[in-house]
């Protein structure tokens, strides 16, 4: 539900099986001891790029929204995200 | 088969037109295309449009680079304006982007002209394009084989001379495993290296995109043009590219490192492993010094990859709500029916696999045991490489442990599907360059040897391999 997939009740048990069997090779990762080293989450050394807040070119209104599937006077049309009144 | 050098000398020498060269490689398409399924879709107008730009330029004699007139493949994730650009799933049909990858774009600039938009797995994931939304490619060196992937449809296309080179992305071996497979030259650049601006994200800090082609010179000239720092990708690098000065100088003087564990991981195939021994001793008699190294922590790549990549793909993914851009399931009443709905219809088997482990390792009472547990095995796994480059100037093994397998062989078992990456996941997780390039058969299908350098050591990279090239009398 978290990952908004919309599983059927079927694939629940084709899925569950075959993460249990990657999750098992996954475990591995347990032999190592770790405590002592820091994480990566990014390989190459960065620092953070500045640029002047100026306006520069960029995607028109058509441009941004032609793919949607459904647009109104240049805005994307989003469904209710509450149920109707009973 | 022609390489980008050839082409570009007839280019010049005004043998032949870049309009004849895109006619050429189109009529291979439409004849031959049906064996395969290289593509996903074929841009003939747009080709057409820069091939007569590209001749204009040549008989102006103004500014034409090495790529100018050459036709080329892309990989169905590289946006290309105003082109249907799908990452191979149901869920991006009819995704028309308003603007260019940085990449395409400096192709575009040099003057490339666009064949088509080749199969992939979708969204980049997996290691034989089966997991395509629309249909699987064929191995050119037998159709009832994969090619490998994610970038399939790319190396396919290159190695059964539909287009002189592709171009394609590579998250955890999606350019050399398939490269390795179909028998033609595949690069990963260092991390950072190519500006992943306009590529559709899978993993985000592992994907980096680069070329297959025929000739290691060719792979030379292509990451030269695309290379560089892009105002629009923060992490792409400002730093000197030249992957061409040192190209020919050979590998007498340089320590090559031979990780033993690389040769010894589960499923290694004999003929593989005896093809990739024999390319090693033939660098060796070159002048070569192969010195043995070891990358201890090996066995656990598959595992942090698989957290990491899920991960990010996870977060990425999340952005395919049917609002903005994609296919939208329209039989719901509620914002959560349709996303729920257009997620189900629009995704397929692999990719939802990889959002459930993403979602799965990030969340809440499972992110210190999965995630970040993950996260430090990646140090353990780039210290790994640091160490090995303190005492080698590159590395070699074969790309891939075995070689081009059956269609259908492996579906059905994603942990073994997995396992054809675990030579080259190294490179991703540490932001290593490498490259894979043709080194001999095994039972008849392509071998490929694979080359790491340190980080933004593309050249060093790209120098063993055309030593290689030139010791197999490959290249031209």
């Amino acid at each position: 539900m978290l990952a908004r997939l919309g599983l059927e009740p079927g694939e629940e048990d084709f899925y569950a099986d075959q993460l249990s069997g990657i999750l098992a090779h996954i475990d591995r990762l347990r032999e190592l001891d770790t405590e002592a080293i820091p994480p990566t989450a990014q390989v190459v050394p960065l620092e953070n790029r500045m640029r002047a807040d100026e306006p520069r070119p960029c995607l028109t209104q058509e441009q941004a929204t032609r793919n949607a599937p459904e647009v109104r006077d240049g805005f994307f049309v989003v469904r209710a995200i509450q149920e109707a009144e009973p | 088969m022609v390489t980008i050098s050839d082409l570009h000398d007839r280019l010049r020498r005004r043998e032949i037109s870049a309009a004849e060269l895109v006619d050429e490689h189109l009529e291979v398409i439409g004849r031959e295309e049906p064996r395969l399924h290289a593509f996903l879709r074929t841009t003939e107008e747009l080709a057409r449009g820069q091939a007569a730009e590209a001749d204009r330029r040549f008989a102006a004699g103004d500014g034409a680079g090495p790529l100018t007139g050459i036709p080329a493949a892309i990989k169905d994730v590289l946006c290309v304006e105003d082109v249907e650009t799908t990452a191979g799933s149901r869920i991006l049909a009819g995704y028309r982007p308003p603007y260019d990858s940085t990449a395409v774009a400096r192709l575009r600039a040099q003057g490339s002209a666009f064949l088509g938009m080749t199969n992939c797995d979708e969204f980049a994931m997996g290691s034989s394009t089966e997991n395509s939304g629309y249909y699987p490619t064929g191995n050119p060196h037998d159709p009832s084989r994969v090619p490998g992937g994610s970038s399939g449809g790319s190396a396919a296309a290159v190695a059964a001379g539909r287009a002189p080179w592709a171009i394609g992305t590579d998250t955890g071996g999606s350019i050399r495993q398939p490269a390795a497979l179909c028998g033609v030259v595949g690069m990963k650049p260092t991390y950072g290296r190519v500006s992943r601006y306009g590529l559709i994200a899978f993993a985000s800090s592992l994907d980096q995109i680069g070329p297959f082609t025929r000739t290691v010179t060719d792979a030379a000239l292509v990451l030269q043009a695309i290379s560089g720092l892009d105002a629009c990708d923060a992490t792409s690098a400002d730093r000197p590219v030249d992957m061409l000065s040192q190209l020919e100088a050979g590998v007498e003087g340089l320590r090559l490192g031979v990780p033993r564990e690389y040769f010894e991981v589960e499923g290694m195939e004999p003929g593989v492993k005896s093809a990739v021994q024999t390319a090693v001793a033939r660098l060796e008699r070159a002048g070569a010094e192969l010195i043995e190294v070891s990358l201890p922590h090996t066995d656990y790549g598959l595992a942090a990859y698989y957290i990491v990549a899920p991960a990010e793909c996870s977060s990425n993914l999340a952005r395919f709500d049917s609002v903005k851009y994609g296919a939208r399931d329209d039989s719901a009443d509620t914002l959560l029916e349709t996303y729920l709905r257009t997620r189900r219809r629009g995704f397929g088997t692999e990719v939802r696999r990889r959002i459930m482990l993403g979602t799965y390792a990030l969340s809440s009472g499972y992110y210190d045991a999965y995630y970040l547990k993950a996260q430090k095995v990646r140090t353990l796994i780039a210290q790994d490489f640091e160490r090995a480059f303190q005492r080698c100037d590159a590395i070699v093994s074969a790309t891939s442990p075995v070689v081009a397998f059956p269609i259908g062989a492996k579906v059905d078992d994603p942990l073994a599907m997995y396992l054809n990456d675990v030579l080259t996941l190294g490179a991703n997780l540490a932001g290593l360059p490498g490259i894979s390039l043709p080194c001999g058969t095994s039972e008849g299908l392509p071998v490929g040897l694979q080359v790491l350098a340190p980080q933004w050591g593309d050249a060093t990279a790209l120098r063993v391999a055309r030593a290689y090239e030139v010791i197999s009398g490959g290249g031209s």
